[in-house]
């Protein structure tokens, strides 16, 4: 899959969880740029993308993932 | 759309949408205060319990403790619970939060010194949270541990982690058991029901202090607010079942009755026979049952009468099986037992049916059942009559959280109303046919035995209720202690049978004040006290299976009584219009009180001067003979 998908998909996500339709995410976006994406938040984000994908990121991921860029990095690395 | 089985991930993901829809669908809710007190976190769960309770009619306001104070919360409090005042308090503990567990280094008497120390804990909790709020407690029981010391033996040793689970467990069940406005909340079924390897994700615990996996917090929302709307009266109350391949295999106008599949010879015969077993159990919860099937009557009838049919013809309420669309029989039903269409589930085999009555009645409840082997669609339906069943009973319809002896006649006192409209179709007057009812009365103020029955008829009753004013337990307990509040219930019986309580008043006393011009220039502008004392009714209801009997007379009687035995000089009434209560609009009218104002969304305000000589208006019942 590449990037370009993966973010085609990654945007419904982000609007379905965040319920807001103009977001559009790339890699420098950081929760600090979503409306409403607190730590709290966060935990459905990850398991809303983990739903996507059908991957599961490792506690080590979760905890590391510095921006949107880095969330693509392990998709696109565990996704064929 | 949120029926079981529901697409957990989906609603997890789409919840704010979800909630904005379900906020803008126009349905009434009732407003309710919910404290969530937890061990763990608790954020998604409070998010999905809101989509679920909006579902059910009510709109949720929520309190949610800091991460893991539940007990700081209940036992020490803070202004902001306090302030915030709550209906319902939900404590969620896991098994993450017995901090300390049985070693195998401890005695027989340190584990049992541990257990009490432990429950004590809860229940000294409990107590002080329902003498500071009177209100409704649920609490979680426990979930079996994630791993096994001692493997099986884990479960009959006495330091075992299992076993200590189940023990207090069981003590939670004896607390619950025997204390009113107190429910368990059953995590330790709902766990093993979705399968604990499922449930428990320690990822979720180390990284967020979930003590669930995300995809189990659906599920767990669903099931704590199954015990909420049953309390404040969502139930559904009537299942209504489709025949051919829903309650025995095949068609009978086809196949004949000897070629229904029905009994213990085949598997599915078989099956159908356990699915019928699992129905005629919902009658002794009060669930009426009634039969809307495309079918000649005959056949129907012969269906029902097959050696190996475990329902019959007289355990249902209604039978209508014709050629009539569904939906036309549906709703005759709901008018038939005077229930609306939003209590009734339609439980059908067919697809195309159950698409007509959710097109054709909304509000109705139709779960996903379906004969046929391939799953239609997107949502996830459950094949096979293997599993009407679990779809049934997972769906929660008829929760129960108070039990009356009333639930268990529920179908025989429907039955006995069938009697009565006949008995009334043979007299040509209808005061004739009230006195040949021999009806007996008992009118009296509200008495612990009965609380349960009263909270419930609260609960219950929309379309004769003139306030709509929902109560617990424990409301009507501080209503019926309070001096200075006027309680009353009804009861009545007649040649056919026991109604039960079916009528309820409750009024509080209030000096009245006097506004004229002259008092008002007499006073600084201030209105004085008048000397006489008003009753203002603050719920006036009855069951409408007693409706154009005079039992409502025979309350008013009653009411009036007690106000001169307390040297109340005036009532005044109120009327609050909902979707269903527009038959008593002028009740207040016809029991002789006057408007006194009315606003704009039509609610209105009555008053009754209680005259010095007031004649009984009930002139067919006995009461309190």
């Amino acid at each position: 899959m590449s990037r370009e998908e993966i973010y085609e998909k990654l945007n419904d996500v982000f609007r379905d969880v965040f319920d807001d339709d103009s977001i559009t995410v790339n890699d420098a976006t950081t929760s600090a740029d979503i409306d409403g994406w607190d730590s709290l938040e966060h935990i459905n984000l990850i398991s809303a993308v983990e739903q996507e994908f059908g991957i599961h990121f490792g506690m080590g991921q979760i905890v590391s993932m510095k921006n949107v860029g880095e969330m693509v990095d392990i998709i696109a690395s565990k996704v064929k | 759309m949120n029926n079981y089985p529901f697409d957990a991930e989906e609603m997890l993901k789409k919840s704010r949408r979800m909630k904005r829809d379900l906020l803008a669908d126009g349905t009434k809710r009732i407003h309710k205060k919910i404290a969530v007190l937890g061990g763990s976190t608790t954020h998604d769960i409070i998010r999905m319990m809101e989509l679920f309770l909006l579902q059910q009619g009510i709109e949720p306001e929520f309190y949610e403790s800091e991460y893991a104070q539940y007990f700081e919360d209940a036992m020490f409090g803070n202004e902001k619970l306090d302030a915030f005042a709550p209906d319902v308090i939900y404590i969620y503990t896991t098994f993450r939060n017995l901090r300390e567990l049985p070693e195998m280094s401890m005695d027989r008497a340190a584990v049992k010194t541990l257990e009490d120390e432990t429950y004590a804990k809860f229940e000294q909790m409990w107590k002080h949270l329902q003498e500071k709020f009177h209100c409704v407690i649920i609490q979680n029981n426990f979930e079996y541990p994630a791993f096994r010391l001692q493997g099986n033996r884990d479960a009959s040793d006495y330091r075992g982690r299992v076993r200590f689970a189940a023990r207090l467990n069981e003590r939670f069940a004896d607390y619950a058991d025997t204390h009113e406005n107190f429910f368990l909340h059953d995590l330790n079924y709902l766990s093993a029901q979705f399968g604990l390897d499922e449930w428990l994700d320690d990822a979720y615990w180390n990284l967020y202090k979930y003590a669930l996996s995300m995809k189990a917090i659906p599920v767990l929302a669903f099931s704590v607010t199954n015990i909420i709307k049953s309390l404040y009266g969502k139930n559904k109350k009537a299942l209504v079942l489709d025949l051919d391949n829903t309650l025995w295999g095949g068609v009978i106008g086809d196949d004949g009755v000897d070629g229904i599949e029905l009994g213990e010879e085949t598997a599915v015969g078989e099956t159908y026979r356990e699915f019928q077993s699992y129905l005629k159990e919902q009658k002794s919860i009060g669930v009426l049952l009634a039969v809307d099937s495309k079918n000649d009557e005959a056949n129907a009838l012969a269906g029902l009468n097959h050696p190996e049919s475990v329902l019959k013809p007289e355990d249902f309420v209604d039978i209508r099986a014709n050629w009539d669309p569904k939906s036309v029989n549906f709703t005759a039903i709901a008018k038939d037992l005077n229930i609306g269409v939003d209590s009734m589930v339609f439980v059908d085999d067919n697809p195309a049916e159950r698409e007509i009555i959710r097109q054709q009645v909304p509000g109705a409840a139709v779960p996903e059942i379906t004969e046929n082997e391939a799953s239609s669609g997107d949502t996830p339906s459950v094949s096979g009559p293997e599993n009407y069943i679990r779809v049934l009973d997972r769906a929660g319809y008829f929760e129960v959280t108070s039990f009356s002896s009333e639930d268990a006649r529920k179908s025989e006192m429907y039955r006995e109303n069938a009697e009565r409209r006949k008995a009334q179709a043979s007299f040509a007057d209808y005061g004739e046919y009230l006195k040949s009812l021999s009806m007996k009365a008992q009118i009296r103020p509200f008495e612990p035995v009965h609380y349960a029955r009263i909270a419930q008829l609260t609960n219950k009753s929309n379309q004769f209720n003139l306030t709509t004013k929902r109560c617990t337990e424990a409301d009507i307990e501080t209503f019926a202690e309070d001096p200075e509040t006027v309680t009353l219930y009804g009861r009545l019986e007649d040649k056919f049978g026991d109604n039960g309580i079916v009528s309820l008043i409750i009024g509080s006393e209030a000096m009245t004040l006097r506004d004229d011009e002259e008092t008002l220039s007499r006073n600084g502008g201030r209105p004085a006290p008048a000397g006489e004392k008003a009753l203002l009714i603050d719920l006036w209801l009855m069951s409408c299976r007693v409706l154009k009997r005079g039992m409502e007379n025979a309350m008013m009687d009653a009411l009036v009584s007690e106000c001169s035995r307390r040297h109340i000089g005036c009532i005044f009434g109120y009327y609050y219009p909902t979707a269903k209560n527009a038959m008593v609009k002028d009740f207040y009218d016809t029991m002789g009180f006057t408007k006194v104002s009315e606003d704009a969304s039509g609610n209105t305000v009555w008053k009754f001067q209680i005259p010095r000589v007031y004649t009984n208006k009930n002139r067919y019942i006995r009461v309190n003979a």
